[in-house]
């Protein structure tokens, strides 16, 4: 009776989880509520992870419970722990959960809600959550190797050294993107810059009372840090308010880039304790509060969505970026459908603390689906604007003029009527001088996220509300920042090691300062390009920063494909095969069109002799002649870039093949590097307590 | 019967945060060497977090 009852309750969740997609794919009308949105999700979700992650679990990973995890083999109380499967999970949640999920989805909006959300929530039970399951499960038979060494040892060197210049080059572009997301935020706003710069003290405060005050005492550190947060963003409403104050954090972006810059140098060779560590345990619990503050007043408040299901810009003339929704949606939501990141994640910390084989499909599988319910929250946040309000605060002044008036007039053309009154009231209202073209992402997540918690929890404080939401941004985008130079900083040493021992020493001071400086160097010619770009810089660096994380995603769909064939499992190597194909179909487009297309918006060699004509027949108006060369150089630049990203795709994927097709012709290829069964001793209690 | 469920909660927020590491280690290093003096709090705590910082440990 009982199995009757739960058969007939899935059959339930599966009618309103089709019933919930049904709705918001065929709704037409003014709006729709956001809880269409929200049972959509938990729906696909649930069924997923009950049938689909247990089948994989059970019949194709053949998960082993009484098999011994590397934790509980190796145990030595340091990185390789059993852990209570709840604590993993929050361990792994805290690691995946960045600025991605959180950007993506409200770039994607320009496209309308339909097409971001389904690809979020079918990119992820397809494709992310098994990417990150099955990386863990082969990383956790393996010792808790990380994805390069399973590469290596699979594939080859040659899929090592890839899967090595992918994490690098990502790396690189990620922390550019996300440099120039923050300078935007921050742009003429004193308010917003004082609030991120007082983060700083606010983190070496916290470290020197963990390391010397109360030594350990992390909680007591971290809550007089959040404390001090929260008093930053009321404090950066009185330096606004101050004619002298405001004035020292009233800025350009260029100076805002540099500064940028040389606080990425900084952190990257000061001690760990000093600024990373502490920064990092606040930006943890601000990003978990908020999230799940954010969750708590979508649920409670139910707004309604204002954007269109499909906007015109799915032809590929969007303001906010360039390129048709084929394949430009799947690029852009990279972070929240399918994350190659995820896969150093889970071949890194993870699965050293795992306590059994079976935890392996809630931390893997589940913990990807959380992140993709983020991304859903984003996308909601960016919908509820007024479609006229959200083009406004994205589009690059580049695209619909830098005069408000322009603006308005060209974006209420395109059937998304807004005015300049209702921008100038939205602008007072939290707080900044103006919101027109803060392009990146960051300021509408902003606007949209003090909205719904304005509308939930008091619509007094807006101004509060929306730099409380540009701190919280900031504040683990500097996070990100700071760790992705760092481990940029020791993979370089790794490499430089190789060639000249010394340069390998990763406490020898003139190696840490020359290597710092390099991957600083890198990220920073990026991040002052896209700062000197009119267009706003997203619009390139963006997709660029898709492509290398899908990139790095296809390596590690490859390593897992390679593996299944290897053990036998051909048949069942569909479940990484299928998403790798549509990877490799998605990068390789999008990289084709970046590189080869005649429109000027989407192609960088078109760009670049675009503007290289117009620069000659003096037709640029004098800023834009001074930048042209720059820019030039660096369009072409890009293109090379996504040539080479994509051809290290196509290296891995054919080398995959290759083992594939000498395994199933009975060649010798790599062995199998899997690590042999240990029956475990751990009673079931012990980890369960 | 909620006053467990908190002190679950908090628990798990002591060892999330690293807050009970200390703690950990000294019943640890009871168990496995009873003979030897286990390191000062401050000690402990130098070497956890730098170890804690190794490798890519945040994501996008």
């Amino acid at each position: 009776m009982s199995q009757l009852f739960k058969k007939l309750g899935w059959v339930g969740i599966a009618v309103l989880g089709a019933a919930a997609i049904g709705g918001i794919a065929l709704n037409r009308g003014e709006s729709i509520n956001t809880l269409w949105f929200i049972t959509a999700a938990v729906c696909v979700y649930a069924i997923a992870y009950r049938f689909y992650a247990a089948w994989i679990a059970a019949s194709v990973l053949t998960l082993d419970e009484t098999r011994a995890t590397p934790a509980e083999r190796f145990d030595n109380g340091r990185d390789f722990v059993p852990t209570n499967r709840w604590i993993v999970f929050g361990h792994h949640f805290a690691a995946i959960a960045g600025p991605g999920p959180l950007v993506g989805p409200t770039l994607a909006a320009q496209f309308g809600y339909l097409p971001g959300t389904l690809w979020i929530l079918f990119g992820a039970v397809l494709g992310g959550c098994v990417q990150d399951m099955v990386t863990l499960f082969f990383s956790m038979r393996r010792d808790g190797k990380s994805l390069g060494q399973m590469a290596r040892d699979e594939l080859g060197s040659i899929g090592g050294a890839a899967a090595l210049t992918a994490t690098l080059a990502i790396m690189v572009i990620l922390i550019a993107v996300l440099g120039l997301v923050v300078v935007n935020a921050m742009k003429h706003s004193p308010w917003a810059t004082s609030t991120v710069a007082a983060t700083i003290p606010i983190a070496m405060i916290v470290g020197l009372y963990m390391r010397s005050i109360r030594p350990g005492r992390v909680l007591e550190g971290s809550a007089i840090g959040v404390m001090l947060l929260l008093l930053a963003v009321v404090g950066g409403g009185w330096v606004d308010h101050n004619e002298t104050l405001r004035g020292l954090f009233d800025h350009e972006g260029l100076p805002l880039a540099w500064a940028i810059i040389a606080y990425g140098f900084m952190a990257a060779i000061l001690p760990v304790w000093l600024l990373l560590a502490p920064r990092d345990y606040l930006s943890t619990f601000m990003k978990l509060g908020t999230i799940t503050l954010l969750a708590l007043a979508i649920v409670m408040l139910r707004p309604e969505v204002k954007m269109p299901a499909l906007t015109q810009f799915i032809d590929g003339t969007g303001p906010i970026f360039g390129g048709a929704l084929f394949p430009f949606v799947f690029i852009t939501i990279a972070c929240g459908a399918i994350s190659g990141f995820h896969a150093l994640i889970a071949s890194g910390t993870t699965p050293k603390l795992l306590a059994n084989e079976r935890d392996i499909r809630m931390i893997g599988y589940g913990g990807m689906a959380l992140e993709s319910f983020v991304a859903v929250m984003a996308l909601i946040a960016a919908t509820v604007l007024e479609p006229g309000v959200y083009f406004a605060i994205n589009s690059p002044a580049g695209v619909v003029g830098k005069e408000a008036a322009d603006a308005v007039a060209r974006i209420s053309s395109w059937g998304f009527p807004v005015t300049v009154e209702q921008m100038q009231m939205l602008a007072r209202q939290m707080g900044e001088k103006s919101l027109f073209a803060r392009t990146g992402g960051a300021p509408s997540l902003a606007v949209g996220m003090a909205s719904i918690f304005g509308s939930a929890f008091g619509q007094g404080m807006l101004a509060l509300w929306y730099h409380f939401a540009i701190m919280f941004e900031a504040v683990f985008i500097l996070t990100t920042l700071d760790a992705g130079t760092r481990v940029g900083r020791f993979m370089l040493q790794d490499m430089l090691g190789n060639i000249w021992p010394k340069l390998g020493e990763t406490s020898w001071m003139p190696s840490v300062l020359l290597t710092s400086g390099v991957i600083v160097a890198a990220w920073g010619y990026f991040l002052y390009i896209g700062v000197i770009d009119p267009n706003g810089g997203v619009n390139i660096l963006w997709p660029l920063f898709g492509i290398s994380n899908q990139m790095l995603a296809a390596i590690a769909l490859c390593v897992a494909t390679g593996i299944f064939v290897k053990s036998g499992k051909l048949k069942q190597a569909w479940i990484t095969g299928l998403p790798l194909a549509w990877l490799v179909t998605i990068t390789t487009t999008a990289a084709y069109q970046k590189i080869m297309s005649a429109d000027v918006r989407v192609g960088f060699f078109a760009a670049a002799n675009d503007m290289a004509t117009k620069l000659a027949a003096g037709v640029l108006p004098p800023e834009k002649a001074a930048v042209a060369p720059q820019l030039i150089f660096n369009q072409r630049l890009d293109a090379w870039l996504t040539l080479f990203f994509v051809t290290l795709l196509w290296v891995i994927v054919l080398d995959m093949l290759r083992v594939c097709a000498r395994h199933l012709a009975g060649k010798p290829v790599p062995p199998i590097s899997e690590s042999p069964h240990e029956p475990s001793r751990l009673v079931e209690d012990y980890v369960r307590d | 019967m909620l006053c467990g469920k908190l002190g679950v909660l908090w628990r798990a927020v002591r060892q999330l945060s690293g807050d009970d590491a200390y703690e950990r280690y000294l019943k640890r290093h009871a168990k496995h060497h009873p003979d030897q003096l286990p390191s000062s709090r401050e000690e402990f705590f130098k070497q956890w977090q730098d170890s804690k910082w190794k490798g890519v440990k945040r994501c996008c």
